[in-house]
């Protein structure tokens, strides 16, 4: 089975993309599944049902996304492989824009807006600057200077990566999106002992606990100021 | 090779001919020899260079200065081929291959859900018989570089299309130095007027450099996607994806385009935009049915419309001006 980490931030077309992109994997009669990550609420599951994709949803709630994607990956693999799928898509929220839940040697792809504005590609961090495949989204709405401008401020930020435009909405793109997502070769059985590419932040303060009262007195652990000086 | 495609490929020629006050004007789409042959008496006083020895001493200056920039000039697309593959059920397309070089204006028609956006994420893509259609497409005539794939800057098409809008909140002058900048353009400021200028050539209504781009009227707009288009982007290939009547030239837009060496597909069903096109790819199912040339029968068709849209333009323009309207107008 091949694992597929996509992540990006809300309403990037994450999703969309990956609807239409598993539709061209099962053309090349390949079977997939979507476990589809989110804090708090989802409801994209029911389109995943709706086109008949084997699906499994995780709300963090009260936990971070991406550190309760981490906990749980090795029991979604497994999960997978008992399915017996070709290609396993973990779709995650990408909420902070600070963490990346890709794992080294399994396909990382970020998926991003042009909508977003163009400093955006520079905010996002590692879910953007460690992906193998970069996809960006909404190019149809907006003019070519501005997909050229933001594709260069990607180009910045993730030389490496390969780009795709994809249109979410006809799918255009998403063919080709998929060619680049089965390997035969990437066959994983599990991905205990493999290594995220990126460390989560290191936050552990009394808010992370549940703590709900401000001021200096109720701040314990990992608490940065910052600088009123400057 | 004509002058123009050798600016074209080789940009930094422009400054030998400014440099040597030599004509720049549609003449630059002859060959070399052709062209010192047009010089007037005029011009040959102030051009000073024997119009027989032109050819020589351009070509050896041109090498001079490709010695001293080390230029590749592998980068430059000529033409586009469509190598035939077959429709949704499995049929082979009606026609073999179909070679569309720089300058070049083809119309794609069909109905909606035919295959015309496959079509363009074929070429796009650079298919090489590994997608559905079983395509293949050939740059300058050879199975094209991986690059255009994969890589993020030099995308092969470009698109303009109905539908676009500026997003960004900047004024013409900061959004067309934006992308200048995007690109690593040199002398950036004479590039940006160029634009301005063709843009204000386009649009019905003028707009200065200082106007936020998201305060341009619909035509206006258009106009200045086009002409950034056109003179900006480095894809060779411009797919338009219809360009409403109102408010822009749309005769002036696509010579803008071919101008500037653009190979152009326009994926439209309004016959006063698809009769322009000298060819029309027909899709239907999937596949390519055939390839019509447009007759001299529809090329009048195409100047009755014209006519026609003048009329409707005048007739605009009384709205505008607080004037009755009458027909004829």
């Amino acid at each position: 089975m091949n694992l597929v980490i996509v992540s990006g931030p809300p309403s990037s077309g994450k999703t969309s993309v990956i609807l239409k992109t598993v539709r061209a994997l099962r053309d090349r009669n390949l079977s997939v599944g979507v476990v589809k990550f989110d804090c708090l609420y989802t409801d994209d599951d029911l389109l995943y049902e709706k086109a008949g994709i084997p699906v499994k949803k995780g709300l963090s709630g009260g936990l971070c996304p991406d550190h309760f994607f981490v906990s749980n990956i090795e029991e979604i693999v497994s999960w997978g492989r008992t399915e017996g799928f070709d290609v396993l898509i973990t779709e995650s929220a990408g909420l902070c824009n600070r963490c990346s839940p890709y794992i080294k040697n399994i396909a990382g792809v970020c998926i991003i807006d042009n909508l977003s504005g163009i400093n955006t590609p520079k905010k996002i961090g590692p879910m953007l600057k460690s992906a193998d495949i970069i996809v960006i989204t909404k190019g149809d709405i907006v003019s070519q200077a501005e997909r050229e401008v933001f594709a260069s401020k990607v180009t910045s930020v993730n030389p490496s990566a390969m780009t795709l435009f994809v249109n979410g909405l006809t799918g255009q793109g998403t063919y080709e999106l998929s060619t680049l997502l089965y390997d035969p070769a990437n066959d994983i059985e599990t991905v205990q002992g493999m290594s995220l590419r990126f460390p989560m932040p290191t936050a552990l303060c009394s808010y992370c606990l549940g703590e709900t009262r401000i001021g200096e007195e109720f701040q314990m652990g990992n608490v940065r100021k910052m600088r009123m000086d400057s | 090779m004509t002058l123009r495609e050798l600016i074209k490929r080789y940009p930094f020629a422009e400054e030998y001919f400014k440099d040597n006050h030599l004509p720049m004007d549609r003449r630059l789409g002859k060959e070399p020899a052709d062209y010192a042959a047009s010089w007037t008496e005029e011009e040959r006083e102030l051009i000073a260079i024997e119009a027989d020895a032109f050819t020589d001493e351009f070509f050896t200056w041109l090498n001079m200065m490709k010695e001293f920039m080390g230029i590749d000039a592998q980068d430059v697309v000529e033409s586009l081929t469509i190598v035939a593959g077959r429709n949704k059920s499995g049929t082979p397309e009606g026609f073999d291959s179909l070679t569309v070089r720089t300058s070049e204006i083809i119309s794609i028609v069909g109905p909606t859900g035919s295959g015309k956006s496959r079509l363009l994420a074929d070429i796009e893509w650079t298919a090489q018989c590994d997608t559905p259609t079983g395509r293949a497409i050939r740059i300058n005539g050879e199975k094209p570089d991986l690059k255009w794939r994969f890589s993020t800057n030099n995308k092969l098409v470009a698109q303009l299309s109905q539908n676009m809008n500026f997003v960004m909140d900047l004024t013409v002058d900061e959004f067309l130095t934006l992308h200048a900048q995007s690109r690593h353009v040199e002398n950036s400021d004479a590039v940006i007027a160029r634009i301005l200028d063709a843009a204000n050539d386009l649009a019905g209504e003028n707009f200065d450099a200082d106007t936020p781009v998201t305060a341009l009227s619909g035509g206006q707009s258009r106009a200045l996607m086009i002409a950034d288009t056109a003179i900006l982007s480095t894809s060779p290939i411009i797919l338009i994806d219809e360009i409403e009547n109102a408010g822009v030239d749309r005769r002036k837009a696509l010579d803008l385009l071919v101008r500037e060496d653009k190979i152009v597909l326009m994926a439209t069903h309004d016959p006063g935009l698809a009769l322009m096109a000298d060819k029309r790819i027909v899709i239907n199912n999937g596949g390519i049915i055939e390839i019509l040339e447009t007759t001299p029968e529809e090329k009048a068709c195409l100047t009755a419309l014209e006519a026609y849209d003048e009329k409707v333009r005048h007739l605009r323009e009384s709205l505008r001006y607080g004037k009755r309207c009458t027909w004829p107008a």
